[in-house]
This record gives C-alpha cells, sequence and structure tokens, in this order.
C-alpha cells in the first residue's frame, strides 16, 4: 500500500537537506529572534517550563508531561507518551491468533483479564464461535475481580497523589486477595493469560467459589471502610470537588469512555449498551454523577466496585456446580476468513476495543487496540488548564491511566 | 561539690539536652512513627531490626551517615551546606526554655528540670522557631532545582502565614497568665487548678493546628509534597545533611508539642491538680506527666499522617488567612472581655470553660449529624437495580 500523493515542493526540499542544513537553518531562525532589551524583573509573570516525569512519583509511569506554569498555575499541558512503546499492535501480526493472548496482558497491566477477553471476544467474533454458558459466567466474574482490583490500585494510587496514604494499604489488603484468586485459577497474578479464544483454559475448583462468595459478601464492609477514610472526608473534598469538571457532551466529543464518562451524566456502560457473555440477564445499576469532577469520578468509581459485588455474587450463584464445557468448538488451528471486526468490551478504565484486520492467514493482517487509558489521557490538557500543579497530579489520578496501554 | 555551680548544672543541661534530643527522635519517635502508621495501615512496620525493631534507628542512622553526601552542581555550596544546620539549631536552641519538671534533687545537688527561665520565655520561643524557617527556603534555593524551589516557596509562605495566628493564639493565653515566663505559666495553672486548655479550647486548637502547618507534617506538609514535588526542599539532599533536616522536623514537632504541653496542658502538673480525689495521680512524677502528655501530642501528629489528605497550596493559605487568623483575633477579644469584665478575673475563665466545652460537644454532634445525612443521600442516589434489568 504505497502513498501515492505527490509531494509537495516544501516537502521535496526539506527531503534533499541534510541534517547540517537543517541544524544552520534553525540556528539561523534562532539567532534572528528579536532579543529583548528589558529582561523580565520579579515582579512579571513569569512562565516557567517545568518537566513533569518521566520519573516522577505521580505520573504513574512513565508519562512525561512538559507544563507551562505561570507559578503554579497550569496554562498549557503537553503529553509526551511512548517511554514504554513496545509495539504491541505489530508484535499481532507476527504471531498466530492464539499466541497474542499473552501480549495483552502487557497493555493495561493491572487488569489483564478483560484485556484477554477483549481480544478474544474479537477473534471469536471473527470465527462466529458459541461459547458455552459455564465459561460465560466464569469470565463476567473474572472480569469483575479484575474491575474490582483495577479500581483498587486506582483508590491507593490516587489517595496517595493527595496525601492521603492509609486507604492505599486497605486497597491493596483486598487486592491482594483478588490475585490469591487469580493465582489460584491460572498460576499468575497480574499477567493472567487466563482466557482462550473460544473460552477459557481451565475450569475452576469448587473450594474456590466458596472462598470467592465469601470474599464477596466481606467486601461491602471492606470499601465502606474506604468512604470512612475519604468520602466524607473534608480536605479530600476540597481536593477533588469541583478539580477537572468535564461535561458529558465534551467527553463523548473527546472519545472519553468508562468511569469518567458516566461521572460527567452520561449513563454509557458497554455491559448495558451493548451486553456481551450473560451482562444481559444480569441485575446492576450503571452509577452516574451529574457534576463530571474528580470528586464524581471518585463516587462513581466506588459505587462500580460495589456493584461488581452485585454481579460477582449473582454470576457465583448461577454457576451450575457440576463442572460442563468450558471451552467452545474452536479449530485447532486458527485461521478466520478475511474480513475486518471490532469488538470491545467495557473495561474498568473504560472502552477496551480490538480491531482485527484477517487476511485468511493464521496471523493477523493488522490489529489495533482502542485503549481506554490513551484516549481518556488525551483530554488532560482539557482538565489541567487554569488548575495548579497540586491539582494536576490529582487530575492524573483521576483519569486512571496505565502506561503499558497508552503507549502499548 | 563546689564543681556543680548553678553555671555548671547549666551547661550539663545544655550538653544532655542537645545530646538527648536526637538520640530520642532517632530511638522513639521515628520507630514510634513506623510502628504506630503500620499498625494503623494494616501492615507490620520495621520489625526486623534488633528485637522488635528497636534498633531501626541505628540502622537508619548508619544509613544516612554513610551515604554519599552530594552537593548538586551549579548549586549554591556554602547555602546548601549551611541550610540543614540552619533547620536543626533554632529547634534544638528552643528546647532551652521548656521546663520538663519542677526543682528535683539528685542526692545533695536541687536543681529546676529547665535550661533557662527567661522572663519572655514564650517570645523567644517564638523567635527562635521562626529562623528554622530559613533552613527550609534557603536549603530549596540553593539545591538548583525548579521542584526545590517551589518547595522551598511554599514553605516560606506557609510558614510565615501560619505563625501569626500560631502568635494570636498564644496571645490569648498570656492575657490569662499575665507572663510570658514558661515556668510561671506552668505555676500559674497550678494556682488556678484549671488547665488553660479549658477557657484557651479556641487558642488551642488554632495553636495546635497552626503548630501543626509549621512542622511541615501532614495535612500540611506541602512544602515537601512527594507527589507533586518530589519531597519538595530537600530533594537534593542526601546523607548527614539530609539527616539534619530530618532531625530539624522531628525536633520542632517535639518543640510544639512540648510548648502545647506547658502553655495549655499544665505542663508537669497531673490532671486537675486542684481535685484531691485525683491525689493517686501523683504517683507518676512530674517530668512523667510531662513526658505522657507530650507523647499525646507526638501521637497526635503521627495519627493526622496516616488519616489525612494534603491540603493544596491555595486552600492552606486560605485556611490560614481566612479561618485562622480572624478567628484568633476574636478569641483574643472574648478572652480579654471575659477576664476583664468578671470581679474575681479567674471566675471568667471558669465561664469561658463552660462555654468553650458546650460549644465544642455541640460542634462535634453536629458534625456526626451532618456526616450521617451526607451518607443517607449519597446511598439514596444510586439506584438499588437498574430499571430495565429483571
Amino acid at each position: 500500500m504505497s502513498d501515492d500523493r505527490p509531494l509537495s515542493e516544501a516537502d521535496k526540499a526539506l527531503a534533499t537537506q541534510t541534517a547540517e542544513e537543517l541544524r544552520a537553518a534553525a540556528l539561523a531562525a534562532a539567532e534572528s529572534l528579536p532579543v529583548d532589551v528589558h529582561p523580565p524583573t520579579l515582579f512579571d509573570v513569569q512562565e516557567m517550563e517545568l518537566n513533569f516525569g518521566p520519573q516522577h512519583p505521580s505520573t504513574h509511569g512513565v508519562l512525561r508531561l512538559v507544563i507551562r506554569v505561570d507559578g503554579e498555575r497550569i496554562l498549557h499541558t503537553l503529553p509526551d507518551v511512548g517511554y514504554l512503546h513496545r509495539g504491541t499492535e505489530k508484535l499481532f501480526e507476527t504471531e498466530t491468533y492464539p499466541m497474542g493472548i499473552p501480549h495483552t496482558d502487557r497493555l493495561d497491566y493491572v487488569a489483564a483479564a478483560t484485556n484477554n477477553h477483549a481480544y478474544c471476544l474479537t477473534i471469536e467474533k471473527l470465527l462466529a464461535v458459541e461459547i458455552p454458558r459455564r465459561a460465560q459466567l466464569i469470565r463476567v466474574i473474572l472480569d469483575e475481580l479484575q474491575r474490582l482490583s483495577s479500581h483498587l490500585v486506582w483508590l491507593g494510587t490516587s489517595g496517595i497523589d493527595l496525601g492521603a496514604v492509609t486507604p492505599f494499604w486497605y486497597a491493596f489488603r483486598e487486592r491482594e486477595q483478588i490475585l490469591d484468586f487469580f493465582e489460584e485459577y491460572c498460576g499468575a497474578r497480574l499477567t493472567l493469560n487466563c482466557m482462550r479464544i473460544g473460552g477459557l483454559p481451565f475450569d475452576i475448583t469448587a473450594g474456590w467459589v466458596e472462598r470467592l462468595m465469601e470474599f464477596v459478601d466481606d467486601l461491602p464492609s471492606r470499601i465502606d471502610d474506604y468512604e470512612q477514610l475519604l468520602t466524607d472526608n473534608r480536605i479530600w473534598k476540597k481536593r477533588t470537588v469541583g478539580i477537572g469538571v468535564i461535561s458529558g457532551e465534551e467527553c463523548i466529543e473527546w472519545g472519553v469512555t468508562g468511569p469518567v464518562l458516566r461521572a460527567s451524566g452520561v449513563e454509557w456502560d458497554l455491559r448495558r449498551a451493548q451486553p456481551y457473555e450473560c451482562y444481559d440477564e444480569l441485575d446492576f445499576a450503571i452509577p452516574t454523577r451529574v457534576n463530571g469532577d474528580t470528586y464524581d469520578r471518585y463516587i462513581v468509581r466506588v459505587q462500580e466496585m460495589r456493584q461488581s459485588v452485585r454481579i460477582l455474587r449473582q454470576c457465583l450463584e448461577r454457576l451450575p456446580l457440576p463442572p460442563g464445557e468450558f471451552r467452545g468448538k474452536v479449530p485447532r488451528v486458527i485461521k478466520p476468513v478475511a474480513e475486518e471486526v471490532y469488538a470491545s468490551i467495557e473495561s474498568p478504565k473504560g472502552e477496551l476495543g480490538f480491531y482485527c484486520v484477517s487476511n485468511g492467514t493464521n496471523r493477523p493482517y493488522r490489529m489495533h487496540v482502542r485503549p481506554p487509558s490513551f484516549i481518556n489521557l488525551q483530554a488532560l490538557p482539557r482538565l489541567a488548564k487554569g488548575h495548579l500543579v497540586s491539582d494536576l497530579v490529582a487530575l492524573i489520578g483521576t483519569i486512571d491511566i496505565v502506561l503499558g496501554e497508552v503507549d502499548r | 561539690m563546689k564543681v556543680l555551680t548553678p553555671t555548671v548544672l547549666t551547661y550539663l543541661k545544655v550538653v544532655i539536652l542537645v545530646a538527648v534530643v536526637p538520640a530520642v527522635v532517632g530511638f522513639v519517635i521515628v520507630l514510634a512513627e513506623r510502628r504506630l502508621m503500620g499498625f494503623m495501615q494494616a501492615r507490620l512496620g520495621p520489625n526486623r531490626v534488633g528485637p522488635k525493631g528497636l534498633l531501626q534507628g541505628v540502622a537508619d542512622l548508619l544509613k544516612l551517615v554513610t551515604k554519599e553526601d552530594i552537593t548538586p552542581a551549579r548549586a549554591e555550596k556554602a547555602v546548601h551546606f549551611l541550610a540543614p544546620v540552619l533547620a536543626v539549631v533554632p529547634a534544638l536552641t528552643a528546647l532551652a526554655v521548656i521546663p520538663f519538671g519542677p526543682a528535683v534533687r539528685i542526692g545533695r545537688i536541687r536543681t529546676p528540670l529547665w535550661v533557662a527561665d527567661i522572663n519572655v520565655g514564650l517570645l523567644f520561643l517564638l523567635a527562635i522557631t521562626s529562623i528554622g524557617v530559613y533552613g527550609i527556603i534557603l536549603g530549596g534555593w540553593a539545591s538548583n532545582n525548579k521542584y526545590s524551589l517551589i518547595g522551598g516557596l511554599r514553605s516560606a509562605a506557609q510558614l510565615v502565614s501560619y505563625e501569626v495566628p500560631m502568635g494570636l493564639a498564644l496571645v490569648s493565653v498570656l492575657i490569662m497568665t499575665r507572663s510570658l515566663s514558661m515556668v510561671e505559666i506552668v505555676l500559674r495553672q497550678e494556682r488556678l487548678g484549671l488547665w488553660f486548655v479549658f477557657p484557651g479550647l479556641l487558642a488551642f486548637f488554632l495553636y495546635f493546628v497552626s503548630g501543626v502547618a509549621e512542622t511541615n507534617r501532614n495535612p500540611f506538609d506541602l512544602p515537601e509534597a512527594e507527589s507533586e514535588l518530589v519531597s519538595g526542599f530537600n530533594t537534593e539532599y542526601s546523607g548527614v545533611k539530609f539527616a539534619f533536616f530530618f532531625l530539624g522536623e522531628y525536633a520542632a514537632m517535639i518543640v510544639i508539642s512540648c510548648v502545647a504541653v506547658t502553655v495549655f496542658f499544665g505542663g508537669w502538673l497531673p490532671p486537675f491538680p486542684n481535685v484531691p480525689a485525683l491525689d493517686f495521680l501523683g504517683v507518676v512524677p512530674p517530668f512523667g506527666w510531662f513526658l505522657i502528655k507530650t507523647g499525646f501530642f507526638i501521637f497526635c501528629y503521627i495519627w493526622f499522617r496516616s488519616t489525612f489528605p494534603r491540603y493544596r497550596f491555595d486552600q492552606l493559605m486560605a485556611l490560614g488567612w481566612k479561618w485562622m487568623i480572624p478567628l484568633a483575633l476574636a478569641n483574643i477579644v472574648i478572652v480579654a472581655l471575659a477576664v476583664l469584665l468578671t470581679p474575681g478575673r479567674s471566675d471568667g475563665m471558669f465561664v469561658l470553660s463552660y462555654i468553650f466545652g458546650g460549644l465544642f460537644v455541640l460542634m462535634f454532634l453536629l458534625a456526626k449529624l451532618r456526616r450521617k445525612l451526607a451518607r443517607r443521600e449519597r446511598l439514596a442516589a444510586v439506584p438499588a437495580s437498574a430499571p430495565e434489568a429483571t
């Protein structure tokens, strides 16, 4: 697929210049800039460019932001992503369909199960396979556990960003238990690789269900603990209410999804809007708030955790106890017809989709990820404008980004 | 025993203070902080070094002392060196006027448990602790690092602002004591049979909140806000210099707690010294009472740290200037009126105690009610189940 458009004159000139010539031209341009005869004094408005990250404790990884500040007020934010780019999308093209699943673990590495799920769902759509009901239920259980653990990581880290250290330890205590459940299920704690095209790699064991039920029964009181520390806390409210307000319309324009969108009053959740697996038969609410500020995003996520508990409970009750089929009829060598499909699920961060172009071989011709973190991050300059540097920290936290997914 | 003249004794006490306070900081407070925070945060805290982790302070100290002492390139070398010293020395100096207890007899020597009882003790304290600010500002400036500079400037503004309500809160106590001498303040409380925290409840709150802000601790730890400024003013410090900043912060905490105890909680006095039924409290020596009370305030510091999020800088300034300073001014007027308008002079303090106590209980109940209502409202806002789901 070559680009046959003719080059413009400027492009041609640029393409024929050597590096030295370019450097000389840049130097000449810099020297011709007017010299300020009055250097700024202390009392002039002085803009300062502050480099925020990639090695900064609250950028949640290797996000780099170049911010222009006037005092502590942010004039402009420029996210500079790519420090964790590993070429995952290209990697998919080089490997067979089932071999792509472990790569998805490394996208949003605090929510591997939902990544696996979205990938498998896309390939299943391509193959048009039926998933056994047992596998559907277990997938939903794994998804919701993952949502809980992802939200717990978010709660803990964004608490620390605002100086509240204790919720972190409480949240990680429960997350640790969730990881234990994952470990018992598939042997891994973070990079789970816990789904297969057409179903699941393993069936669950009987004791697992009982222990999970116990944990799920215990969870609401634990969530109360976090809320006790934060929800009505005066300082927490001061730091979050009215910070980074974004309206529902703007969210839609920016393509923002997930809790950020729902906190702005748009009741859009793919589990309800485009039900996959068995979500359409489950009874759960979609928490929304109207103000679209950081506090509302906090409330929405906490309430989502409570809804996840409800979903988990229903799934565990519906799970047919005698072990049954947990993998659909999938050919040994997966060679889908040449087609283009897109499938997406509601990941903890928003709409996570995979766009797959198949050319009839056993490898995808092209695979594109629609990462919610990356697209939500684009709204950060809009959210941060006019706020203070301290708020920037809160805002990075409230978008809930994972750099593995942003950079892919 | 002619050697131990009062002058020599004073020198001896100074040496003990300078030697003991860092040791207490290292071994007791840091360990207590880490273990207590561990306890509050559902984890263990350091428990590996020595029995029950008691020697953690030694390990920390060894680590800090053996670390490379880095001075960044293009830093102001002299100021960079001087700043940590400026952070520690005033805090230790301030301890000179704290009365830890009344006179004690050791063998044939009888000596009070304070280094100096100067007639402007409280004023001296306020003056000398303000110098500690320079350590932080200069440290932030001399590091040649933008984040450190922001941290230093933040602390400059913060500490200067919070010194005002702090001083004003203490003024209202001075109206009741009519003396600036720290010893006299304690003796006055003994004579009245009333700790000044009761008539000065508001003053105490203002003082302690400002005190937390003065020592850069949560929720006012903005100059060193880790998540924003990557440690702020001390980012470019390592080794012994960093240890000095660390020591300075904890020594300042001790000073604030000691002043709170002396001025508001009767210093070395047991609770309600005039009630005969409570005489059994005398089994704890006066110095013990002082330690218990100071320990409580240090515990409060640790407690705050594991409970509160951090204020934003402008909110911190707004709290200081728009709430605490007006409140402190109003408090002075109230206390002055109460003291002047009642005939016995001290009767007014008892009246004030009842008023403040009542208001405190009322506000506590109201806050509880508000919290409950907010929670109910929040729960009502979520639909229990989706309308379309069956």
